[in-house]
């Protein structure tokens, strides 16, 4: 069973806001299933050779400029909560 | 005529004909949303004007002789997909009045084709489900049987495909989400091979499960989607150069294997019955059955449920309330983070938040997250074996049938356990199709089709056969 506390520290890691009640909630679900995840230590021991990866390959393309309309830059803009003229705003963080 | 009962084939038949226009069929299926969807809630918004606007266009096509199979005919699209200019809300508060800036790859290469976009269909948020009652925004009652769930996350297209709703729909299966709900709703569902899709455009999930494919109510007419969605995409660098080839594959003498851990404990009888019901059909089509063991399907769910909340905590991340999305004010910028996270996502897609920040955090990476990974490892090589000796896997697509409202919404691992079939797949990046092959009652029950990487062509063929012999 993880503790309240566990359950907090993992929360914030997150950057997650969670009430009281669903901390309580959490605890008892994660602990659950935490535990269902106990049945891979059955599982054959696989060598970590094993994850090669050989069958992935590096995917690269030119590194160039391709103009776009600017509509595409203020529709994402105006899809901020927070902006001014052209530009996202952001709390100080300093 | 009912136009709305239509396949992609009848329809296209119809409008090459001039029977009928795109106009009509269009408009016979908004009628229909306006009149059935309140009690279905297949649908969280109807795109009329666009669907229209394509649907006139698309009848300028067909009048000029320049048109497609796909051309006019009318489709929904998972609400996680975007249509540029149309809300997008991946069925959460937090993207609630999201409006997508451009349309995913997919959604790009229907419009390409003439496509007529109805809509923006129900799921579970963010895709987190097994039975769309996580959408933050009701659940979608199945067709078949209004108390109970269409199955997740594809609720929406799967049960507007259902109920005449729409010709086919787009979904995304990132652990079963095509194939369980098109086997909840007596529809056929694919699930296509790592790689084979774009998956530009679609909110991510789990970015090395999640695969977008059709919903249809033929085998035929999910090919003849799939087709058009398929092949490689500069916009996603884990789409493969990939050109699906029809193939005619004879039942006769194809070796089917049909693993024994499929039908172990915490299967429903009745579902067992059906299914194997369908597989003796195979056998008296001529072909050969053959049992196998996949002695990883054990660890699958667990696996899967280590690796898909990981990936989710990670893309998640993003909805921070800066970018996009619901914003919560507070005095600081942790607190704005805090705050938009806590108010705007449900309960399910914490959970997994929590679980994958758990499972990636210093201490416990190495338990969970890098055994997970070579678990992942083992059930890859576990099939590739299984594909040295049989040509095909049958099983089935979920232990129970479609279950009722609420039955499991306080056990999140009994939820869990309704995907024991089908995560294996995306976990091995393989491809995989749920066809209806009977009924408990009303119930549909699917039977699951399992191919090689890439190996569509050849599920598709026998699906078309197995549909025939189960008529």
């Amino acid at each position: 069973m993880i503790s309240k506390e566990e359950v907090k520290h993992i929360a914030k890691l997150a950057r997650l806001e969670l009430k009281d009640s669903e901390v309580e909630k959490m605890q008892k679900d994660l602990s659950e299933i935490l535990e269902y995840f106990d049945l891979l230590k059955k599982a054959p021991k696989m060598k970590e050779s094993s994850l090669n990866f050989k069958d992935i390959q590096t995917i690269t393309r030119i590194d160039e400029i391709k103009e776009k309309d600017s509509s595409m830059a203020d529709k994402l803009v105006a899809q901020a909560p927070d902006k001014k003229d052209s530009s996202i705003k952001v709390k100080s963080i300093l | 005529m009912d136009l709305t009962s239509l396949t992609i084939k009848q329809a296209h038949e119809g409008l090459k004909n001039k029977d009928f226009t795109s106009v009509d069929l269009t408009k016979a299926y908004l009628d229909k949303i306006k009149k059935e969807d309140k009690d279905i809630n297949a649908y969280l918004s109807v795109t009329e004007k666009l669907a229209i606007k394509q649907a006139e266009e698309a009848d300028r096509r067909i009048a000029s002789g320049n048109f497609t199979e796909l051309t006019g005919i009318p489709c929904s699209i998972k609400d996680a997909i975007m249509v540029e200019g149309e809300k997008c809300t991946s069925a959460s508060k937090i993207l609630e009045n999201y409006v997508a800036p451009y349309d995913a790859t997919v959604i790009k290469r229907l419009k390409e084709v003439g496509a007529v976009i109805l809509g923006k269909t129900n799921l579970d948020e963010f895709a987190m489900g097994g039975s769309g009652e996580n959408s933050a925004f009701g659940v979608t009652k199945n067709p078949h049987d209004k108390t109970r769930v269409a199955g997740g996350s594809s609720s929406g297209p799967a049960a507007a495909v259902a109920a005449d709703m729409a010709c086919y729909s787009l979904g995304s299966d990132t652990g079963g989400s095509i194939r369980l709900p098109s086997s909840f709703c007596g529809v056929v569902g694919l699930k296509p091979t790592y790689g084979s899709v774009s998956r530009y455009g679609l909110i991510a999930f789990g970015s090395s499960l999640d695969q977008i494919g059709p919903i249809a109510k033929t085998v035929e007419d999910a090919k003849i989607v799939f087709k058009v969605l398929s092949g490689k995409d500069e916009m996603d660098a884990t789409s493969v150069d990939y050109k699906f080839k029809d193939a005619k594959v004879d039942i006769k003498g194809l070796k089917i294997g049909v693993p024994k851990e499929y039908f172990v404990k915490g299967i429903d009888p009745e579902v067992e019955k059906i299914v194997r019901d369908a597989i003796k059909k195979a056998k008296d089509g001529g072909a050969e059955i053959v049992e196998i063991s996949l002695p990883s399907v054990e660890f699958a769910l667990a696996c899967y449920y280590i690796i898909a909340p990981s990936e989710a905590s990670a893309n998640l991340a993003r909805f921070d309330g800066i970018k996009y999305g619901l914003s919560e004010p507070a005095e600081n910028l942790l607190d704005v983070y805090l705050k938009t996270k806590g108010q705007g996502f449900g309960d399910e897609v914490k959970r997994r938040i929590m679980i994958g920040t758990y499972t990636l955090s210093s201490g416990y990476y190495d338990a969970y997250y890098k055994k997970a990974q070579l678990v992942r490892q083992f059930i890859k090589e576990d099939f590739a074996k299984a594909f040295e000796k049989v040509d095909l896997i049958f099983t089935p697509v979920s232990p129970v049938p479609a279950i009722k409202i609420g039955e499991n919404t306080d056990d999140p691992l009994a939820m869990y356990l309704m995907d024991i079939y089908t995560v294996s797949l995306n976990l091995a990046g393989l491809p995989g199709i749920s066809i209806p092959v009977g009924k408990i009652g009303e119930l549909p029950v699917g039977l699951q089709i399992i191919g090689n990487h890439f190996q569509e062509n050849k599920i598709l063929s026998v699906a078309e056969e197995m549909e025939k012999l189960v008529k």
